[in-house]
């Protein structure tokens, strides 16, 4: 069975899935992302799935798992990379991700991850930095 | 019925000796018919044609008329029938013009009784090629149609980057599942295309809203904020409210605004980018 690699960059955790989903190796990344986050103490998660065409209710259900995991730990989590193809799959299923964040690429991704790293830390953010609220 | 050989054999010499004088009848006949949308050579040259094609096939009573012998004058009625559509003539010209033939051909024999069996035969083909022109003027109706349904599916959904990181689809007319299914998955791709985090869809043109249509909207709405893109509905007119509270329909968190110009501003605000008016004069 393939293993998703799990990377660590800084407080950072990224998981960029690049192989056919199956229902195990789903499992296998929870379990393995779980004890990551908790040996490293990482404060967010990365979800890049811009190389997955094809994603079943099971698959969807995961980046919500994923994302209980991580704030159990007190971690972020970010899916970023969607393809359009993909979340018309997710809409038409009725997975709406629940409170998951989303972000159109990484970098996107990791600079909301930094944004709430300082919000955390206490560090007030630079002006215009930090999505305004209206 | 069918006739027998000789006398096929002699009413295609009858009509080969008369072909000049039966075809300028013919078209002279056809003409008066088209009031002079076409000319007499153009009919000439169509005429001169079918008629050569025609004599060898003299003796069917044109019920094999989807057979191989008649493969050479389908393609000519066909094509006929089909610069006839794009003219604008209506099938019931086209088909006259077949069957202004069996007119002059009548008048041609009729001091020949021994001919009348075969004439009738001759008839008989003339009315399945005329029918021929009447189902290939249908079929290039229909596609006509269909191309212009696509073309229509095509023009009417531009996605259009009106700031950087700001997209706008305007709608206009009426929205059905196909026409959404297109706008939803073209404003999905133009926004991992151009990296656009926000998304405008403006519906003042949009007709009338019901429950399918905010059904297709709210869809596409949280398709992009899958994908971690924020859309904006503005354009919402005074009744199309009306009706939305009307049906209940929520719209739940959804930015709406009413007009592209509100819209934009909040995207911009988002963004991070302040307009400032300035002193001007």
């Amino acid at each position: 069975m393939e293993r998703v690699p799990i990377l660590k960059i800084g407080g950072v955790l990224l998981v960029s899935i690049q192989i056919d989903l199956h229902d195990q190796s789903v499992l296998a990344l929870q379990e393995d992302l779980a004890e990551k986050i908790s040996a490293t103490g990482a404060h967010g998660v990365v979800i890049d799935i811009s190389a997955v065409e094809i994603v079943d209710s099971f698959i969807g259900r995961m980046f919500a798992t994923i994302a209980s995991i991580s704030r159990l730990f007190d971690a972020d989590t970010v899916v970023v990379g969607m393809r359009p193809a993909v979340a018309i799959t997710l809409v038409e299923l009725g997975l709406t991700l629940g409170g998951v964040r989303t972000a159109l690429d990484l970098e996107r991704g990791m600079k909301i991850l930094g944004q709430l790293g300082r919000q955390r830390r206490g560090v007030l953010p630079h002006s215009g930095e930090l999505e305004r609220d209206f | 019925m069918t006739a027998d050989a000789g006398d096929a054999q002699r009413l295609t010499e009858v009509l080969r000796a008369n072909a000049e004088s039966l075809i300028d009848k013919w078209v002279s006949a056809v003409a008066g018919l088209l009031r002079g949308r076409s000319t007499k050579t153009e009919l000439e040259r169509d005429f001169r044609e079918f008629f050569t094609a025609l004599l060898p096939l003299v003796g069917s009573d044109g019920r094999d008329v989807g057979g191989p012998r008649f493969t050479e004058i389908r393609s000519l009625l066909e094509e006929y029938s089909r610069s006839r559509v794009r003219a604008g003539f209506t099938p019931t010209e086209t088909a006259s013009s077949v069957f202004s033939l069996k007119r002059e051909v009548f008048e041609l024999t009729q001091d020949d009784p021994s001919l009348h069996r075969e004439v009738l035969v001759f008839s008989g083909l003339l009315d399945s090629l005329g029918l021929l022109t009447f189902e290939s003027y249908a079929r290039v109706r229909e596609e006509i149609i269909r191309e212009q349904a696509e073309q229509l599916l095509e023009l009417t959904t531009p996605v259009v980057k009106i700031w950087e990181g700001v997209l706008a689809v305007p709608l206009v007319g009426t929205l059905d599942s196909a026409r959404t299914q297109v706008v939803m998955e073209k404003l999905l791709e133009s926004l991992v295309e151009t990296g656009s985090e926000h998304a405008i869809i403006d519906i003042t043109g949009v007709s009338a809203v019901d429950t399918q249509v905010a059904q297709h909207l709210l869809k596409t709405v949280v398709a992009a904020r899958l994908m971690g893109a924020e859309c904006i509905v503005s354009g919402i007119r005074p009744q199309i409210a009306q009706t939305i509270v009307a049906l209940g329909i929520e719209f739940g968190d959804i930015v709406t605004k009413a007009s592209l110009a509100d819209a934009l501003r909040h995207a911009l605000r988002r963004e991070g980018v302040d307009v400032v008016r300035r002193e001007v004069g």
